[in-house]
């Protein structure tokens, strides 16, 4: 699904990616984890196609085609879905009326019929229940206002409702209490299916217990300098990360 | 000093200032409309202040960024006033309120009784012509209460100006206990048809006595293009337990000049929801002066600025809090695009003694072009010490982050662009509580700013 070669992105200049490798396969979930400053979320961003940073080097093949190639609009459209770790409050906006455009921006690329708003909120009313909102928070507007963890929920059920092919969860999990972390995880593990894929992008060990990854990389000084099972994360939570970063400068 | 209530000679002002003070002799000689002595005082007294104040320049603190000189370099002449005929199939369009409803129709500054309804209104509402008011009986006594006592036209020589030439304009009083079912639509149309500029100075007497409950709509439009000058002057008062949502649409010609205050005083536990959408005008100036002068008195003063082309528009605020317990919101947002100019100040007072007073005051520019421009500037007096004060404002363009964060979920450039900015409007939108006004008005903005996108993108 995903094949990144020899990814190199900087921003403002600097070199955050050195040449990151990385296959995910559908029906799997890798969990990306690294020190801060790592490059996990640039990776995250790169792949979102954030205007800010730049790719020297490399490629990315989403289901064979250039994802550097196309726009943010339209990555989002080939279905892959980035969620932020700050997510953006949108003044003016409902939740609602956001969500469903962005439904039927999708729908009308597919070829399929776009949702008229009462069609569209039937659809709603269970993926709501999944992440334990009613209804109101559709008619707040986008993210304004909203707590940290809120503003994660929301990003969780923007997920639920495009139902992406692969999803990169960009720190997600920080930030977040006990309950939002397992409303969340709960989510994520719900939406698997043979035919989608997820990266984690986290920091912490927590959320891997809640979501089992296959994979485990991490990424130091913005290159995979390890992988392996879910009890690589396990090690890292024992061990810290320095011990990964001086094998790496032994390597 | 010239004494109040006397008019200079004319050899001691400048030309422009005699022009004005020449035609209020004439204006004056003519009758003005059989107005009673006490109102004739008045105009004598604001004609005399309009003569020792002139016209601003921008040396003046408060005119730092708007110059009047189009204005008083042009030789406006008093608009006849319902000379040009209007029909109502022309009224029509140009309505806020769609649906049928209660409204009085100002052609030129004069009620026009034939284009005008009062369906739907109890019968001990008023909703008509000043003139008539003036002139009756009843009527008189409250606008003599309550005329010209509000608005500082000794502070401002377009309110005095406007007090000089006070004629006609629409006269509203809403009786205790009474609530109003339907917005009632006070629509000032400028006919644009006269063979030279004309200026009309329109006076408006909103009352809405204690507990009652009321919607009104000042609107301002036009019939056809060309210089034409409105100097408004509205006086709200909202008195004890009353809850008023007052909507004030400036829709005039691209060509015209605008310039207004709008002053009101509210009682003890009242609300008043004044919501200003600034879209028409070449040159536009709105003074809004909002006294809350009863203790638990709520105000929302909420603005929005849509302007293109070359306009430009300068809302000048003045909140006065004067008694303890009460709370205003401000919230204006501007939308500038070509090369347009929006002025905001935002002044807040708080008065010895208006303890627990909570404050908040916003203003958020967007700029579409960079040849747009936007000045906000928050002033802030505060002379008790139990307050909740807090203001900011933003000026720039659309935030980069917003349109990927948009794009990244699917969204076109464009559909984010046009997306962020309507929801710079809708904002303040959300904030207006009659459904049919803020439905209307929705639509009306996204007419605009579509208009504006087709523009851009010709």
């Amino acid at each position: 699904m995903l094949e990144i070669k020899n990814l190199h992105a900087s921003v403002e200049g600097r070199e955050i990616l050195r040449g990151v490798d990385l296959t995910v396969r559908a029906g799997e979930v890798h969990a990306i984890m690294g020190p801060n400053g790592s490059g996990k979320s640039t990776l995250a961003q790169v792949l979102g196609g954030h205007p800010a940073y730049t790719v020297a080097e490399g490629s990315v093949l989403f289901e064979g085609k250039d994802l550097l190639a196309m726009k943010p609009e339209d990555r989002a459209r080939e279905g892959v879905f980035v969620a932020f770790q700050y997510p953006v409050a949108i003044r003016g906006i409902t939740n609602a009326y956001f969500l469903r455009s962005a439904v039927n921006a999708i729908r009308k690329h597919r070829g399929e019929e776009e949702l008229g708003p009462v069609e569209f909120m039937d659809r709603l009313e269970d993926k709501l229940q999944v992440i334990g909102w009613d209804s109101s928070y559709l008619s707040r507007p986008v993210n304004d206002g909203f707590s940290g963890g809120e503003k994660k929920r929301n990003e969780i059920l923007q997920m639920a409702v495009l139902e992406p092919k692969l999803a990169i969860l960009d720190e997600t999990d920080s930030g977040l209490d006990i309950d939002a972390l397992k409303t969340v995880a709960h989510t994520v593990d719900k939406l698997r299916r043979p035919d989608n894929a997820t990266v984690l992008v986290t920091h912490y060990y927590r959320i891997l217990t809640h979501i089992a990854p296959d994979f485990v990389h991490v990424l130091s000084d913005g290159r995979i300098v390890k992988s392996g099972g879910k009890d690589l994360a396990l090690e890292l939570e024992e061990k810290g990360y320095d011990w990964i970063r001086e094998g790496a400068a032994v390597a | 000093m010239t004494p109040l209530g006397k008019a200079p000679d004319v050899s001691d002002v400048p030309d422009v200032i005699n022009r004005y003070v020449a035609d209020f002799r004439a204006f004056a000689a003519n009758g003005a409309g059989g107005a009673p002595s006490w109102l004739k005082e008045i105009r004598e007294g604001a004609i005399a202040r309009f003569a020792q104040l002139g016209f601003p320049t921008t040396k003046q603190e408060a005119w730092r960024f708007t110059s009047v000189a189009p204005i008083a370099e042009t030789r406006f002449v008093r608009a006849p006033g319902s000379e040009v005929p209007v029909s109502e199939s022309q009224v029509a369009p140009l309505l806020l309120r769609r649906a049928a409803g209660p409204r009085a129709v100002f052609v030129d500054g004069r009620h026009a009784p034939a284009l005008s309804s009062r369906v739907g209104l109890p019968r001990a509402v008023e909703a008509g012509s000043l003139a008539a008011a003036l002139q009756a009986g009843g009527g008189s006594e409250l606008a003599r209460a309550h005329l010209a006592r509000h608005a500082a036209w000794r502070e401002s020589p377009f309110a005095a100006l406007n007090t000089a030439f006070l004629l006609d304009g629409a006269f509203v009083h809403i009786p205790a206990g009474i609530a109003l079912e339907q917005p009632l639509e006070l629509l000032f149309i400028s006919t644009g048809q006269s063979l030279g500029p004309t200026v009309t100075h329109p006076r408006s007497l909103v009352v809405v006595d204690r507990g009652a409950e009321a919607a009104v709509i000042e609107h301002y439009v036009s019939l056809a293009r060309g210089v034409y000058w409105t100097n408004a002057v509205a006086e709200v008062v909202v008195d004890d337990e009353a809850r008023v949502e007052y909507y004030r649409v400036q829709g005039e010609s691209r060509d015209a000049y605008h310039v207004a205050t709008t002053h009101s005083r509210q009682g003890r536990d009242s609300y008043l929801g004044l919501h200003v959408v600034t879209l028409g005008a070449a040159l536009a100036r709105h003074d809004v002066h909002t006294v809350l002068d009863g203790t638990g008195a709520e105000l929302i003063l909420n603005g929005l600025y849509l302007l293109g082309g070359a306009q430009h528009a300068d809302h000048h605020t003045l909140i006065e809090h004067a008694r303890p317990h009460c709370a205003s919101h401000e919230f204006f947002n501007g939308v500038l695009d070509e090369r347009a100019h929006g002025v905001f100040t935002g002044r807040i007072i708080v008065r010895p003694g208006a303890q627990r007073t909570d404050s908040k005051q916003t203003n958020n520019n967007l700029l579409l072009s960079t040849e747009a421009r936007a000045d906000s500037q928050p002033q802030l007096e505060i002379y008790a010490d139990d307050v909740k004060c807090t203001h900011g404002s933003t000026v720039g363009p659309l935030d980069q982050t917003a349109l990927y964060y948009l794009r990244s979920r699917g969204l076109s450039a464009e559909t984010a662009q046009s997306l962020l900015t309507y929801g710079f409007a809708a904002e303040i939108l959300g904030r207006m509580r009659r459904a049919e006004v803020r439905e209307r008005l929705d639509q009306v903005v996204r007419d605009r700013l579509e208009s504006g996108a087709a523009a851009r993108a010709a």
